[in-house]
C-alpha cells in the first residue's frame, strides 16, 4: 500500500538559480565589487558601449568583464583590447546567462586575479530580450539597451526586460534622424511599465549621452581604493 | 527554445528538495505561472516531458496553471486587467502600471508525492 501526501512548496521555479545569484551577490559585496547586468537583443549594441565605457572609466575605476556568448570569443575579444580582465562564457545552446555561469565566471576572477582589487563587473549577457530578464546572475542593478532600430513597440511586447530594468540606454542615437522613430513614443512605452528606470538616450558612435551614461555608472559604482 | 533553460531551473529546483526530503517518488508537480512571464505553459510541459526522461522525474505529471495579468491602480482604486503587448497604463486613467497585483508568478504550488 502506498501512502501518498502532498508537500506546500510554494517557492519560486527558480529558487535555484535564484539562490545561486545571491549566492554570487554576497561573494560580490565581500569583494566590495558591483556588478551590472547588461541585456539587450542581439545586435542592439552591448560590446559597443562596453568599449566606449571602458575607453572612459579604466582610470577610475579597476573593472572586470564576464562576455557571455553562446559559440565564439569575438565580443571577448574585442573588450581585451582595453586591458581588463575578460572572462568568456560559452553559453552554448543555452540563450541567457544563469547564476551558475556566472559563478564559474567569479570563481576564474577569484582564481586568476585579486577579486577585491576591483570595483565594477559588467556582465554582457547574450543577445536575447526575453529570458535573460528572468534569470538573475547577482547583479546589484540590471542595465537595458534598446537600440532605435528596434521599433518603439518592443518594450509593449518584451515587457519583463523593460519593467525589470534599472537604467535603459536607448542606442543608435545617431540612426535615429534617417529612421521614422518616434523618441519620445519609445520612453511613453517603457513608463506605462516602469516609472523608475532611469532611461538615456546614447551613440556609441558620436558619443551622444554617453556622459549621462558614465556618469550613472559612477553613481552606483563604488570604489574600494587605488589597488597596490 | 528557452523553456528548456526554465525547465533545466525547475529540474534542479525539484531535485534540490527531493533529495532534502529522502527521495520520494513525485506523482505530480503543480506550478503556477503567471501571464507576465517569460514563460509559455505548453512549451514548458513539451520541456518537461523530454528532459525528464530517465530521471527521479519520469513518472511525474506536471500540472500547470496561469494566473491572468491584474495590476491595481491607485489613482483610480481599482484593479485592471492590462493587455499584454498593447497597454499596460490603466485603461480610465492612464497612470503607469506599477502595482502588479498577479501575473508574476513562477511557483512550485505543491508536489503530490507516494512513499513506498
Amino acid at each position: 500500500m502506498h501512502q501518498t501526501y502532498d508537500a506546500a512548496l510554494g517557492i519560486n521555479l527558480l529558487h535555484a538559480n535564484q539562490a545561486g545569484a545571491e549566492h554570487n551577490r554576497a561573494h560580490l559585496d565581500a569583494w566590495g565589487i558591483t556588478c551590472l547586468n547588461i541585456m539587450s537583443s542581439p545586435g542592439a549594441g552591448k560590446t559597443a558601449l562596453l568599449e566606449r565605457t571602458l575607453a572612459a572609466l579604466t582610470a577610475d575605476f579597476r573593472i572586470a568583464v564576464i562576455e557571455g556568448d553562446m559559440t565564439t570569443e569575438l565580443d571577448a575579444d574585442r573588450l581585451r583590447q582595453y586591458g581588463v580582465p575578460v572572462i568568456a562564457i560559452n553559453t552554448g545552446r543555452s540563450c541567457h546567462l544563469d547564476s551558475r555561469m556566472v559563478s564559474g565566471g567569479l570563481h576564474r576572477l577569484e582564481h586568476e586575479y585579486n577579486p577585491a582589487e576591483f570595483d565594477l563587473l559588467l556582465v554582457e549577457n547574450v543577445g536575447n530580450l526575453v529570458c535573460p530578464a528572468e534569470f538573475e546572475v547577482g547583479e546589484h542593478a540590471k542595465v537595458a539597451l534598446l537600440s532605435v532600430t528596434e521599433g518603439e513597440d518592443k518594450p509593449l511586447k518584451y515587457p519583463i526586460m523593460f519593467q525589470e530594468a534599472d537604467c535603459l540606454l536607448i542606442t543608435k542615437m545617431d540612426l535615429a534622424p534617417y529612421l521614422d522613430v518616434d523618441l519620445e513614443r519609445i520612453i511613453a512605452n517603457v513608463r506605462q511599465m516602469n516609472t523608475t528606470v532611469k532611461i538615456i538616450p546614447v551613440s556609441a558612435k558620436t558619443g551622444e549621452g554617453l556622459e549621462v551614461w558614465l556618469d550613472w555608472v559612477r553613481s552606483v559604482t563604488k570604489p574600494t581604493g587605488v589597488p597596490a | 527554445m528557452h523553456e528548456t533553460d526554465m525547465t533545466k531551473a525547475l529540474i534542479l529546483t525539484l531535485r534540490d528538495w527531493w533529495e532534502a526530503e529522502d527521495r520520494p517518488v513525485i506523482a505530480r508537480i503543480h506550478l503556477i505561472v503567471g501571464k507576465f512571464t517569460c514563460v509559455e505553459p505548453a512549451s514548458l510541459q513539451f520541456a518537461f516531458d523530454v528532459q525528464t526522461q530517465g530521471t527521479f522525474l519520469e513518472t511525474a505529471e506536471l500540472v500547470i496553471e496561469e494566473t491572468p495579468l491584474i495590476a491595481f491602480c491607485h489613482t483610480c482604486q481599482q484593479e485592471y486587467a492590462p493587455a499584454i503587448g498593447i497597454q499596460y497604463a490603466c485603461p480610465a486613467c492612464r497612470s503607469p502600471m506599477d502595482d502588479i497585483r498577479s501575473g508574476r508568478e513562477l511557483k512550485i504550488e505543491r508536489i503530490e508525492c507516494t512513499v513506498p
